[in-house]
């Protein structure tokens, strides 16, 4: 648009969102932003949030996930969250947050009318353009969020085949969209396993007795890791692993230890790997033949700042250990906790 | 002669690094949402100014609006460059991990790409600080300001010099990142490609600088246009003007000292600590003159700890003294006319030939012999 163009250069260097947020925060045109509509608790530990997304906003497609920051004590935190909603619902995106972790918590908290930030969808857990007749889903906890969305998406589009929707809760407190799961139409068979109410954990009795053509379907699996780890073992017996179509809920934890390097190095772009030394970044990735930018070497000139997409470092001067997925670090004072993937 | 190495004692200069990391940890442990609530409205407070001053000049044809107009956009422009830009780059956020407060993301609104400008400042000027020959701000590559630059009858241009940089100091910001000198010196090539890649930077930053303020909004005023473009080609003057009279007060008023290479090879993170004290003035003023001035009116407790946010540095501002005074260090402060006064008074002095050599050394920038002969 003409017009954007020209207040984008009458706005130079800062752009016109910058401009814009401060009349209200869901005004930004290039930025994606969520605004709090309404707020539930559906179990004691939860909260699901409905959102309505700015104006950037592409929309999704079911089972993928969306980056939510919120700052937290001066600081922005992201995190990772499937969708619940059907994704043919334009311009409402909900999510539902199990309380563990920081921004987890935080979001606990929120209220209609607060504005959080949003990336857009991404993700490969999603359904394929032609909607399979048979499809078996399985999933446990909060990991039910982007299946739930996946149904919700069959739904709407009057998917009529088989589904069979195997979900794992602690015990019936906790089971989420209960209501929704009680209603669903004939073709979905919901069964429900409470875990910490007698019916054990996922096994192949399970599945025989929830899918009993489990092998000829596609089964898309989301939940708590012994409970992926309990599916692929079953499936993998079978030969059937190739069926498996698999999101890792919570990506497991690294261990830190800061007197034993270990772990493996990687620059992406430049595809070299190499395992960790314990020495800062900076100096790993020079001796193994690569010449990042640079200046100061001692951290006070953020030359060497690059994004770390993966793992953990120790920041050498404040101690401080970043965990999060794409962050921004200083190779020269930063040294690798384990596996480490450096977008460079 | 006393050098930098022998100011202290290996043991004092230890204990020396010691204070100065502590007070950094102290502050570092203390950052939250206090700095960014602080930098935030800062930032509201500049984007006010600026749509104000912009709006006014709509009015222009009025002389108090068209006078508001350009104070407010005046403004605008020195929180823009000092207080926001100068310090948001400098990384003093990035530990908030907010995009718009990210070191490598920001543009400010001057001349000079925020990208060029990192390299020469937060890298090359400040890992380098006073060190001869490295630190391409001694002089900024066109003044003689150290009695270690040697004379040439070119200098005698220095008042001259240092009067055009100050009007176009925006420019000369720029420019500076070119290391005009090094090319005509033959120390370095046009054709470098580290230089083509900052001259690549520099059309599109400029192109868009100059067309906003001189050609998209003076249009848009319609008959006003040629008040529109004085009113903003005075807005960018003011912070011109001002922009290098807190800059030159930070490095080049007397008794600050520069350093050879050879005196700082192998330093301690103490002595580097002691270097930057040393080679760097403050001003003195009240709470608005240091917002204004973004804080540089404490330039040393910036240069000991650049990347930490800048409304910090009056709270510890007494503690770096105190330590200064408990090692016997100098802690050269003043207010800004005294500050200006003695910049000015180096402008002119070092245009001159070196006097024949006295029996005791120049007192300008050596005040590291005065010390050593006092103690
Ligand atoms: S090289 Fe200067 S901060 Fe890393």
């Amino acid at each position: 648009m003409r017009l954007a163009a020209l207040a984008e250069a009458l706005l130079t260097p800062h752009g016109i969102d910058r401009y814009l947020e401060l009349v209200h925060p869901m005004l930004v045109r290039r930025e994606l932003r969520g605004e709090v509509t309404a707020v539930e608790h559906q179990t004691a530990d939860t909260v699901t949030l409905t959102l309505r997304p700015s104006s950037a906003w592409r929309g999704f497609q079911a089972g993928q996930y969306v980056r939510v920051s919120v700052d937290i004590d001066g600081v922005r935190r992201t995190r990772c969250y499937s969708p619940a909603g059907s994704q043919h619902r334009a311009g409402q995106l909900e999510l539902t947050i199990k309380e563990q972790g920081l921004v987890s918590g935080h979001l606990q908290r929120m209220r209609p009318g607060q504005v959080v930030g949003l990336s857009q969808a991404d993700g490969a857990f999603t359904l394929p353009g032609r909607r399979p007749k048979r499809l078996l889903m399985i999933s446990g906890g909060s990991g039910i969020t982007p299946l739930m969305a996946m149904l919700r998406t069959l739904a709407d589009e009057g998917h009529d085949g088989e589904v069979v929707f195997l979900h794992y809760a602690n015990t019936p407190a906790d089971l989420l969209y209960a209501g929704e799961l009680a209603r669903q139409a004939p073709n979905v068979r919901v069964v429900t396993a409470y875990t910490h109410a007698g019916d054990g954990f996922f096994s192949r009795k399970h599945l025989v007795a929830a899918a009993p053509w489990y092998a000829d379907a596609p089964a898309y699996v989301c939940g708590p890791a012994p409970l992926m780890d309990a599916v692929r073992a079953v499936y993998d017996r079978e030969k059937l692993g190739a069926q498996l179509i698999t999101e890792e809920f919570t990506p497991p934890e690294l261990v830190i230890d800061e007197t034993a390097a270990e772990g493996t190095v990687r620059f992406a772009h430049s595809g070299v790997e190499f395992p960790n030394s314990g020495r800062p970044l900076l100096e790993q990735a020079e001796e193994a033949g690569l010449s990042p930018e640079h200046g100061c070497r001692m951290g006070i000139c953020f030359s060497c700042t690059k994004v770390k997409a993966r793992g953990r470092v120790r920041n050498a001067k404040s101690g401080e250990v970043s965990g999060e997925d794409n962050e921004e670090i200083q190779l020269c004072i930063s040294v690798p906790a384990g596996d480490v993937e450096i977008d460079a | 002669m006393t050098g930098l190495q022998d100011r202290l004692t290996p043991e004092q200069i230890e204990a020396f690094g010691r204070e100065m990391d502590a007070i950094r940890q102290r502050i570092v442990a203390d950052l939250g949402q206090d700095d960014v609530d602080y930098i935030m409205n800062v930032i509201r407070t500049q984007r006010g100014l600026e749509v104000a001053g912009r709006a006014l000049l709509f009015a222009g044809f009025f002389p108090p609006a068209w006078l508001a107009g350009v104070g407010a956009l005046s403004l605008a422009k020195i929180l823009d460059n000092m207080e926001i830009g100068h310090n948001v780059m400098h990384g003093q956020y990035d530990w908030t991990r907010i995009p718009e407060l990210s070191s490598q993301k920001f543009e400010w609104d001057t001349m000079a790409p925020a990208e060029n400008w990192r390299h020469s400042h937060n890298y090359i000027h400040h890992t380098f600080t006073n060190v001869l020959d490295k630190d391409r701000d001694i002089g900024y590559g066109i003044l003689r300001i150290d009695p270690a630059q040697k004379w040439h009858p070119y200098y005698l241009g220095n008042p001259v010099y240092a009067t055009v940089l100050a009007f176009i100091f925006q420019w000369g910001v720029m420019l500076h990142d070119l290391e005009f000198d090094r090319i005509v010196r033959g120390e370095r090539k046009w054709s470098d490609p580290e230089l083509k890649q900052m001259r690549a930077r520099m059309a599109p930053k400029a192109v868009k600088q100059v067309g906003k303020d001189y050609v998209l909004f003076p249009l848009l005023t319609g008959p006003l246009a040629p008040l529109t473009f004085l009113g903003n080609a005075t807005a960018n003057l003011t912070r011109n003007l001002w922009a290098f009279a807190i800059i030159f007060c930070g490095h080049f008023p007397s008794d600050v000292e520069s350093f050879t290479e050879e005196e700082t090879e192998n330093e301690s993170r103490g002595q580097w600590y002691l270097r930057q004290i040393l080679g760097s003035a403050n001003i003195t003023g009240g709470p608005l003159f240091h917002i204004l001035s973004g804080n540089l009116s404490h330039q040393i407790e910036h240069h000991l700890f650049p990347d930490i946010p800048a409304r910090r540095y009056p709270q510890i501002a007494a503690e770096v003294r105190a330590i200064c005074e408990k090692y016997g260090l100098p802690y050269n402060t003043g207010p800004l006319r005294k500050q200006l006064w003695s910049v000015a008074k180096k402008i002119v002095k070092f245009a001159l030939p070196p006097k024949p050599q006295r029996s005791a050394p120049e007192p300008d920038t050596l005040a590291r012999d005065k010390v050593s002969r006092a103690a």
